[in-house]
């Protein structure tokens, strides 16, 4: 007779001395963990409502400009520096660890319309409807005392003076040079009192101007003729044209540079106009602030939007950033404020512990498996709106089902054919120019 | 030419380094750094540190290092490979592969971490004698590919179990994109099988206990007193008799841990004992009947069923609830996932109370009168309840009428028991029958001619009957046919109460008039605790962390269903969407059948007269005819309209339609 039976010494499966960690013994059979499923789905859901609980966006606002907050820029060099300018000409460069304002750039005459800082994070661009561009020099920021600089920051480096009001600025990537939108689009040196060349497509002014991060010489503009241009700077004329039906249509439009005929996306969620639009450094997600009071956080390939932010006290958004880690969402709004957000509304901020990271990504990956259980995508879905952004969300819907409808109706009584169903990336498309 | 090796990652030399063996330990003396399970490779070729010592030609320095593995261990394949300067490589690696199992062991006794992973390295060319011809070279290597081929198919058997079920099929999908999201989906399932898999084979502590019959000897005819000789020191004190003459029949639970025990006599003498020191932890008496005892959440608390009412005791003995609502309770079960108190009571109602809030979550009349027979499924939580008339139904918490009636014995049904895996219910009767019931379509498998008054399954599938003072151990022989494994008579005159194994050990815990018995049953129990599921060794803050745990997880009564694993999968489509003329036919003429065959009560004077009955049936069949009728009506104008539909565009149809007529 052979006979063994399991037999354990309590030394081999307990910790030697109070120090040592716990002994853990791992068995992966799936008899010993029954309903499996069940307690994944209760996870998922648990997840999900602590996911809503701990939802708490809102960091702090800055206050101290005394007009409404109209652009705002990026500090390249410091993760915490942002410049914002307002209406009433004022420019300030904010701390966002401490909420403060470090320096002024006193100057300009009218409203602050652009700003705009060189890659290297040295240069800061201010234009506004003074008609004047002014090229200041950033102060750097000191470890010790964040709130004193001991730089003179009064005066611009250069103030370079034009025949008309500029709407917007932007700097190159990968270079010198810089462009303003206002009744024509410049291009500019830095060290040059005058623009080196001109473009003008039409006779309307153009309201925004941004160069293309991956090609140093293509830039974009929008016109408020309804018309968005690309520009090459190689070439002496404009490049392309689109011209749009949708004038504050509430929706932002994706589209893929080379194909202009077609949206590659629609983002529907705004209620009211988009104001200004930023891309997460990270690429998949882009951020809008709107005339309808909110912020909103949408992916890059999604139709409707991840995230909204508003507060009672915040009035219409004028100008979005996200910051250069990602992590934080910045607005500036019409109630002089900007508003700093978490880019992710509950997300745990500080170091996380390894376990912790790895509890957090298991609850993500349950909450992914179970997401399409009504349950789960009910409480994952639910946002909290503002009264007047939920009925004039529901009016909206009842005006496009309306639209579709007598569109439908009008198909129907019509030849077959003649009116032929368009997507709603190609319907607010009137021309494409080249 | 090629040789495998068996072998363990310690070298002997401080500050050596083991060669072809994916792993380096030094200051092996005592054996205290273990590495980490080298992976087997699917090439063939291993030995990630092959390369890694440099001035050596490939053979030589494998060479060494074959010899140092020699040094370090004289395990059995060492033998051969030393005495024969590795001239029959072939034949070594045969030796190799039969001393595997050896192997282990052998170095656990040296005293090396039971932590310690075989580790199968084949290295390549390592000695080829000048006159080996090519055919040899590919004879080997076809030896190898064959063995290789051996352990992948031996961890695909055992990946499967790890899979949970067959993947989706994903040749029908059209969606590219959701293909390609689902075929990687796949592949990451197969790789966490398969490294569950290795895990299994190479890292658990402990192995099966087993009881292996030499010569003429039968398994059943070995007596406990022969066993508890064989066995070691700390399995030697687990089987005991305690003679309690006075309170008896003793019930007794342990806990999921098996580390606890808490039994209940009838005349009301309570005691809960922790198993492995063998230390009393509280007794008491409540001078009251006792039917039933049974552990809640964890230790702390157990729930009696006494002669009016169920109570719940602390483990001091301080009672904490009285549980009125269950009335006079024969029988407790506790679910610990969804913190539900289960209980069916005199007048065979159905109790569920969830012990977290202290909500009746519900009750039900079970209407088949009274009984004492119920037992919780393990794998999806529904409980079953074997009633007087031979019927065992199975009940969840959110439903009045069972999920399950089915008749299983002529004649009461003793007991049931639920194996772990699911599947599987066993049955007895007072019609001296034990039946198998496969449970996933209801069938019976087995039916054995044998007599039991109680049941119960371990953690391994072997099946404990009781009869009077008899212990009978049946076990899996192929093909869920139970075979007779292990028996234990009793002192004659002993009545047996309740059998139970010990989860997570080689023993069967026996209740008795005359106080309690534990008997030792090798190979019944997992040898394996997962620490995060079960621990025998937990301490006060690892209990207190669980039971934290658990309340978060704690699942609602609606996820109690017959397959647990529907949950968050998609419903069926159904195929037919209409049924066909005929279906609708049959189903009209049944309707009549059934309308035309209902026999009328006895009415009072006056309303009793034949022309009045025979005017209610045919009112009857009429109301049965008549949804069919509106059914046709509503669609002939459909089909026509269709018709029409495909000639003319919808907004002209109107205009046709009065030219036609």
């Amino acid at each position: 007779m052979k006979v063994k039976v399991i037999s354990r010494s309590t030394e081999e499966f307990t910790r030697e001395r109070s120090q040592d960690l716990q002994k853990v013994f791992r068995n992966y059979d799936p008899n010993l963990r029954t309903l499996e499923k069940a307690v994944e789905y209760t996870r998922a859901l648990n997840a999900a409502k602590l996911e809503k609980i701990f939802a708490k966006p809102f960091i702090g606002a800055m206050d101290g400009h005394i007009d409404a907050v109209s652009c705002m820029t990026k500090n390249p060099n410091h993760l915490k520096g942002i410049f914002s300018g307002s209406m009433d000409g004022d420019i300030r460069l904010w701390d966002l660890a401490t909420r403060k304002t470090v320096n002024q750039f006193p100057g300009h005459q009218g409203a602050v319309r652009g700003l705009t800082t060189s890659t290297d994070g040295d240069r800061l661009l201010s234009c506004g409807t003074d008609c004047t561009v002014r090229l200041w020099k950033v102060p750097v920021l000191e470890m010790t005392d964040p709130n004193e600089s001991n730089e003179d920051c009064s005066k611009p480096l250069a103030v370079y003076v034009w025949k008309h009001a500029f709407w917007a600025i932007d700097h190159q990537w990968d270079g010198n040079l810089f462009a303003t939108a206002g009744t024509q689009v410049e291009i500019w040196d830095q060290n040059r009192s005058e623009p080196i060349n001109t473009f003008e497509w039409g006779k309307d002014t153009t309201v925004s101007v941004r160069f293309n991060p991956g090609e140093p010489d293509l830039l974009a503009t929008s016109a408020s003729d309804r018309s968005i241009a690309i520009y090459d700077l190689r070439m002496s004329s404009p490049a392309r044209k689109l011209i749009m039906q949708a004038n504050e249509d509430c929706n932002c439009y994706t589209y893929d540079g080379r194909k202009l005929n077609e949206a590659k996306l629609v983002h529907k969620d705004h209620v009211s106009a988009v104001m200004d639009i930023d891309y997460s450094p990270t690429g998949r997600e882009f951020v809008t602030g709107s005339y309808d009071r909110t912020v909103r956080i949408f992916p890059f390939n999604g139709g409707h939007s991840r995230e909204i932010y508003h507060t009672k006290r915040m009035q219409r958004v004028f100008c979005v950033r996200f910051s250069c880690d990602a992590s934080y969402v910045i607005s500036g709004s019409d109630d002089t404020n900007l508003r700093l957000w978490k880019a992710k509304a509950s997300e745990q901020m500080g170091v996380l512990l390894p376990r912790e990271k790895r509890k957090l990504e298991y609850l993500d990956a349950v909450k992914e498996r179970y997401q399409h259980l009504t349950d789960v995508k009910r409480i994952v879905r639910h946002r909290h709106l503002p009264k007047p952004v939920y009925k004039a969300a529901a009016l909206r819907r009842t005006m496009i089902e309306a639209e579709n409808k007598k569109d439908e109706r009008r198909r129907a009584h019509s030849a077959p054919g003649s009116i032929p169903v368009q997507p709603f990336r190609k319907r607010r498309i009137i021309k494409e120019l080249e | 030419m090629f040789l495998l090796f068996c072998g363990c990652v310690v070298t002997k030399e401080e500050g050596d380094e083991t060669l072809a063996l994916g792993a380096t330990s030094k200051n092996c003396e005592g054996h205290d750094k273990v590495s980490a399970p080298v992976e087997f490779p699917r090439d063939g070729c291993v030995a990630t540190k092959e390369e890694g010592v440099e001035g050596f030609p490939r053979d030589r320095c494998l060479w060494e290092s074959s010899r140092r593995e020699i040094r370090g261990f004289s395990f059995c394949c060492a033998a051969p490979c030393r005495s024969s300067s590795l001239s029959h490589p072939v034949a070594v690696a045969r030796r190799q592969l039969i001393y595997r199992s050896p192997f282990l062991t052998l170095a656990r006794q040296n005293g090396v971490s039971v932590l310690i992973p075989c580790v199968v390295v084949v290295a390549r060319r390592l000695y080829s004698p000048p006159d080996s011809g090519k055919s040899r070279t590919i004879n080997s290597n076809r030896m190898i590919s064959a063995t290789q081929q051996k352990i992948a198919d031996e961890l695909d058997v055992r990946a499967r179990k790890y899979l949970r079920g067959d993947g989706a099929n994903l040749e029908t999908l059209r969606d590219k994109k959701l293909k390609g999201q689902l075929v990687n989906r796949e592949k990451l399932y197969g790789q966490s099988a398969k490294a569950a898999a290795k895990a299994e084979k190479w890292l658990l502590p402990s192995d099966e206990g087993y009881l292996e019959p030499e010569g003429l000897e039968k398994t059943w005819m070995i007596k406990q007193e022969s066993i508890v000789r064989e066995v070691d020191i700390s399995s030697f004190r687990k089987p005991f008799d305690m003679i309690l003459p006075d309170l008896g029949p003793y019930k007794l639970e342990y806990t999921p841990s098996g580390r606890y025990m808490v039994m209940g006599g009838r005349k009301g003498h309570l005691a809960m004992i922790d198993m492995l020191n063998m230390n009393l932890i509280k007794e008491f008496q409540v001078r009251e009947t006792v039917r039933d005892v049974v552990f809640l959440q964890n230790e702390q608390f157990f729930a009696v069923a006494q002669k009016k009412y169920p109570y719940i005791y602390n483990w001091r003995g301080t009672e904490i609830h009285c549980l009125k609502e269950h009335g006079a309770a024969l029988k407790l079960q506790f679910l610990d996932k969804h913190f539900l108190l289960a209980s069916v009571n005199k007048s065979a109602q159905l109790h569920y109370q969830d012990v977290s809030t202290g909500v009746i979550v519900a009750n039900y009349r079970t209407g088949l009168g009274r009984t004492d027979v119920m037992q919780v499924n393990p794998y999806n939580a529904v409980i079953g309840l074997g009633h007087s008339a031979g019927k065992v139904t199975m009940w969840k918490p959110t439903s009045a009428k069972p999920l399950v009636t089915m008749l299983c014995h002529f004649g009461p049904v003793t007991d049931i028991a639920f194996h772990k895996g699911g599947h599987l219910m066993a049955t007895t009767g007072m019609d001296h029958k034990i039946k198998l019931w496969d449970i996933r379509k209801f069938g019976l498998l087995h039916s054995y001619t044998a007599h039991a008054q109680m049941l119960d399954f371990s953690q391994k599938g072997m099946l404990a009957l009781g009869n009077k003072s008899h212990v009978h151990i049946w076990r899996d022989s192929g093909n869920q046919d139970y075979k007779q494994y292990m028996s234990h008579e009793m002192v004659k005159g002993y009545q047996l109460a309740k059998v139970c194994f010990r989860p997570y050990e080689d023993v069967l815990g026996i209740g008795h008039s005359m106080g309690l018995s534990s008997i030792i049953v090798p190979g019944a129990g997992e040898p394996n605790f997962d620490s995060w599921v079960a621990n025998p060794y937990e301490t006060k803050k690892q209990r207190r962390e669980k039971e934290v745990h658990a309340l978060i997880d704690k699942l609602q009564p609606e996820t109690i269903m017959l397959e647990p694993t529907k949950i968050g999968t998609l419903k069926p489509r159904r195929t037919k969407a209409n049924p066909t003329k005929k279906e609708i036919q049959e189903e009209m003429e049944s309707a009549i059948d059934a309308a035309k065959n209902i026999t009328f009560k006895k009415k009072t004077k006056g309303r009793n007269k034949p022309s009045k009955r025979t005017k209610k049936k045919e009112e009857g069949v009429f109301k049965a005819k008549r949804p069919f009728l509106e059914q046709k009506t509503e669609e002939r104008p459909f089909k026509r309209q269709k018709k029409e539909e495909v000639e003319l565009p919808k907004a002209l149809q109107r205009f046709s339609r009065k030219k036609a007529q």
